[in-house]
């Protein structure tokens, strides 16, 4: 109460002696009442302020706990008999032909050998379900890159099925009934056994760094979405940020004060707030219904996230070019230089900086933007990374979407990783616009 | 490849040419650059318009009109009964010689009728990719030649490159309003489709929503019913439910952080709720179906009510928490900008200091405070991501919070997800949607903006 007391201006002024009006017991009940109503209004704008910043954590730590797992990923050792009828004859070099090997034969081989003792087919076919599908094209790779390996026998660590993966990370009960679980008990003895002698471990997933999309959620890798993104934002810079700074230089330096810039300026303020999904449908009826372009293609999301950020970008450099003293444009006008050298020597290197953030930052909102970009197809399932900006692609954001909408326990994690990574990508631009401000800020 | 390394190319021959008409320049003022009308540079520049200019927007026509030339020509060469064949298959055909030819799809799939046409489709694009070639590498020759031949000390290069610049400045601070153009035509015109097949008044006031269309005509349930009400209300529900959060946690974060934070909180408090702000959206969306939902419905069975596992108030309460930075660093700048004179006008009279907010400073902030629910208002109508993980797609008209609803932008979504054709009325629906969308939204943020304009005007 009484440090209250000395930061209100009411108690800064106490009424003077001990009658009068003011020193009644009922004006000391209502300064009392008046004083809580006080208390209670700023302890309520401290939890507006707590749950915002709890919402906040919520998210993140969510995120975070669900997603830090699938940096890792559940691997198993196999001792492999790459024998040549297997595979193909010693001295085979042909990428086709080596690739063509009967690699699901020797990982059941492999398999086999380890645990004797299956013999039944469904046990068999159980024990095959231990090891992903994709450690086929794994070893086919592998062999392929080094031909000599055939008729060898090495040791290697291939991915298992998602279902184990979930289960060795115990993300899904454990304990649940055997009929209501996905892995079986007699794997789990399994995969005991393999975890006793060192033969199972969770292993950093470089694939989820550098494979594209699968239908495996063990498979599954975001470099396809990150390339996606890449071409994307790389195809908006360059057309939004020209075609931003020259608006901006005309509106700001050059436009007379009439009618037609008014509109202009009405119209990019309310561009600004239009809901990006319109910006997907007017992507959608111009870009590919009207001018024929191709579907899912990075060229076109580019496009259209640049029509997006444009106003962004152009509010954004206005009020950098605003902020450019008028003395500078007096004094480069005073010694001779026309007024767009005025612009493009003196005004314009200055207001960098400032255009530079605004443009960083409209980057990062066109990086998460997911919406416009399914309306042109860039939801589709792609498995290769793409190469050139007109080829098929999804981005990180849709990629999120996707997975988040796979039915899979094991898409959980790696839909939250992610998420993980798409953050990461926000925060550095996000640090380079603070860090480009805090650095070049120059108050005149 | 090749056309990006055209463009390179293109570009360094503009570098090129620079370079020539600013020797050249020199050359004739006998290296001095003071007997020039104008800096040497400015003559490099002029021959860098005549050689780069046409050349660019040659490129830029065939990138963008290169698949409806070529489609036209292969269409015209097809055999007679495919070209016959109704709009939609044929639409198919071409995208599958499309694919073909790009080799999205192995060449060995072709049957022997499609097979000389993807031949042709992939000679057609050669030709097409190797005369751009050759016409936009001489139009760049011509134009360094052209450009050179009129120099002289005399030519007032300066000017003509500015005024071109000039051109270049307006017509780039145009394309916004090409933009608003674009959206609003694409949008009627579209939509004008659809309302050809459905009445508008079915639409704007039908009770029921199943677009679903058959393929085929003579399927059972060929014809959807297309009565956006469900999906209207379901909106308002959603972004009701979301104001319901942000506006009250908005607003209370805003005074505080403006009238009792000291440096120290606001330094650390303000950039955190903006960071709610650059979250994208998508993430919320994960966050509310994985989440949020679960959670919302658990408590409604603990307190004995039946919740729907795709609820709108799990989707509003996320959207709710997007929203806050809206309301709350609109409302912050209002609050900052209300005049010191009436807190200490509000001071001397005795009040305390909430009572000055309550009375004096949000009253006088009132205009401002009002744009940004307002802005944010049309923000949550328009979120499309939230929706579209968390709320399903059940168009239910119902204002149950509990329940299942769908919203606007979910439909726009979802209807326009996956290969279909523009001239079903279950695409071009999704048009009619975001042109419903579209004018609310665009009213909302007009009205917002007179508000703002106006009420900065009172005090500065």
């Amino acid at each position: 109460m009484t440090d209250l007391a000395v930061e209100t201006p009411v108690a800064a002024m106490p009424a003077q002696g001990t009658t009068g009006v003011h020193m009644t017991e009922k004006a000391k009940q209502r300064l009392k009442a008046r004083y809580s109503a006080e208390r209670r209004f700023r302890y309520l704008g401290l939890a507006a302020i707590l749950f915002s910043l709890a919402a906040l954590a919520t998210l993140l730590v969510t995120i975070a706990s669900n997603g830090f797992t699938a940096f890792q990923q559940t691997h198993v050792r196999l001792t492999l008999d790459l024998s040549a009828e297997q595979i193909a004859p010693v001295g085979t070099t042909d990428f086709t032909r080596i690739m063509q090997g009967n690699y699901g034969r020797i990982i059941g081989e492999a398999l086999e050998k380890r645990f004797p003792e299956v013999t039944s087919r469904r046990d068999q076919r159980r024990l095959g379900s231990l090891i992903s599908p994709g450690a086929e094209s794994q070893i086919g790779r592998m062999v392929a890159a080094d031909p000599e390996l055939i008729g060898q026998t090495v040791q290697i660590w291939l991915p298992t099925t998602s279902d184990i993966d979930v289960f060795v990370k115990k993300q899904v009960d454990t304990t649940a009934p055997e009929d209501e679980r996905r892995v079986k008990d007699i794997q789990v003895g399994w995969i005991n056994a393999l975890q006793a002698s060192g033969d199972l471990e969770l292993r950093f997933n470089t694939r989820f760094f550098t494979g594209a999309d699968s239908r495996e959620p063990e498979l599954v890798g975001i470099w396809g979405g990150v390339v996606g993104s890449i071409y994307t934002l790389l195809v908006c810079l360059a057309v939004a940020f020209p075609l931003g700074i020259m608006a901006s230089i005309y509106l700001e330096e050059f436009a007379p004060k009439n009618r037609l810039t008014e509109i202009i300026e009405v119209n990019i303020n309310n561009l600004a707030a239009v809901p990006s999904i319109v910006y997907g449908l007017l992507g959608l009826a111009v870009f590919i219904g009207f001018f024929g372009m191709p579907r899912s293609a990075p060229f076109v999301g580019g496009l259209v996230l640049a029509l997006m950020s444009l106003p962004v970008i152009i509010i954004a450099s206005r009020a950098a070019l605003r902020a450019v003293p008028p003395s500078i444009r007096h004094a480069a006008l005073g010694v001779g230089a026309s007024p767009l050298q005025t612009v493009m020597h003196h005004v314009l290197p200055l207001a960098m900086p400032g255009i530079l953030t605004g443009t960083i930052i409209a980057m990062a909102h066109a990086l998460g933007e997911t919406a416009p970009l399914l309306m042109i197809g860039m939801v589709a399932f792609i498995v290769d990374v793409p190469v050139t900006p007109a080829d098929a692609a999804t981005v990180l954001p849709v990629q999120i979407f996707m997975w988040a909408d796979s039915p899979e326990r094991g898409f959980v994690e790696k839909t939250s990783a992610a998420i993980i990574v798409l953050l990461v990508f926000l925060l550095v631009m996000n640090l380079a616009a603070i860090l480009l401000r805090k650095r070049f800020e120059r108050r005149w | 490849m090749t056309l990006p390394l055209l463009f390179l190319v293109i570009l360094g021959l503009t570098l090129v040419g620079f370079y020539l008409g600013r020797s050249r320049a020199l050359a004739m003022a006998g290296g001095k650059a003071s007997n020039l009308h104008s800096l040497p540079g400015f003559y490099g520049w002029y021959v860098v318009v005549w050689c780069g200019l046409p050349a660019l927007l040659l490129f830029g026509f065939w990138i963008a009109l290169e698949d409806s030339i070529i489609r036209n020509l292969v269409v015209a060469e097809l055999p007679q009964a495919m070209r016959e064949l109704p709009a939609d298959r044929l639409g198919l055909i071409i995208s599958d010689i499309r694919n073909m030819a790009y080799g999205n799809i192995p060449l060995s799939k072709a049957d022997d009728i499609t097979r000389p046409i993807v031949d042709h489709y992939i000679s057609l694009r050669q030709l097409g990719t190797s005369s751009l070639w050759v016409v936009a590498i001489s139009i760049c020759m011509v134009g360094i030649l052209w450009g050179r031949s009129r120099l002289s000390p005399e030519f007032r290069a300066r000017n003509r490159v500015e005024s071109i610049a000039n051109i270049l400045l307006i017509v780039s601070s145009t394309i916004a309003v090409m933009t608003t153009v674009g959206i609003v035509l694409s949008l009627i015109f579209e939509a004008l489709r659809f309302f050809a097949a459905v009445s508008p008044l079915e639409f704007l006031f039908g009770l029921t929503w199943s677009p679903q269309m058959a393929i085929r005509a003579d399927q059972v349930g060929s014809s959807g019913a297309f009565g956006a009400v469900p999906l209207f209300t379901g909106t308002l529900l959603i972004a009701a439910i979301a104001m319901l959060v942000a506006v009250p946690v908005g607003l209370m974060a805003a005074v505080y952080m403006a009238e009792y934070a000291g440096p120290r909180l606001r330094a650390w408090a303000k950039p955190a709720l903006e960071v709610l702000a650059g979250i994208p959206t998508v993430v919320y969306g994960f966050f509310a179906a994985l989440t949020v939902a679960p959670a919302v419905r658990l408590a409604g069975e603990g307190i004995g009510l039946e919740v729907a596992s795709q609820s709108a108030l799990a989707a509003g309460l996320v959207m709710g928490i997007m929203i806050i930075p809206f309301v709350s660093s609109l409302s912050d700048d209002v609050i900052n900008a209300v005049p010191q004179s009436l807190r200490d006008g509000s001071y001397a009279l005795g009040s305390t200091q909430s009572e000055t907010v309550k009375r004096v400073i949000l009253p006088a902030a009132l205009p401002g405070i009002a744009a940004s629910v307002i802005l944010a208002f049309s923000r949550a109508l328009g979120e499309t991501m939230i929706v579209v993980m968390a709320a399903g797609l059940a168009a239910n008209l119902t204002a149950n919070p509990l329940a299942a609803v769908s919203t606007v932008t979910v439909h726009i979504a979802t209807l326009l997800v996956g290969d279909q054709e523009f001239d079903s009325p279950k695409t071009l629906a999704a048009f009619a949607l975001g042109l419903v969308l579209f004018a609310v939204t665009l009213s909302l943020n007009i009205v917002a903006l007179r508000i703002v304009k106006k009420y900065r005007e009172q005090y500065d």
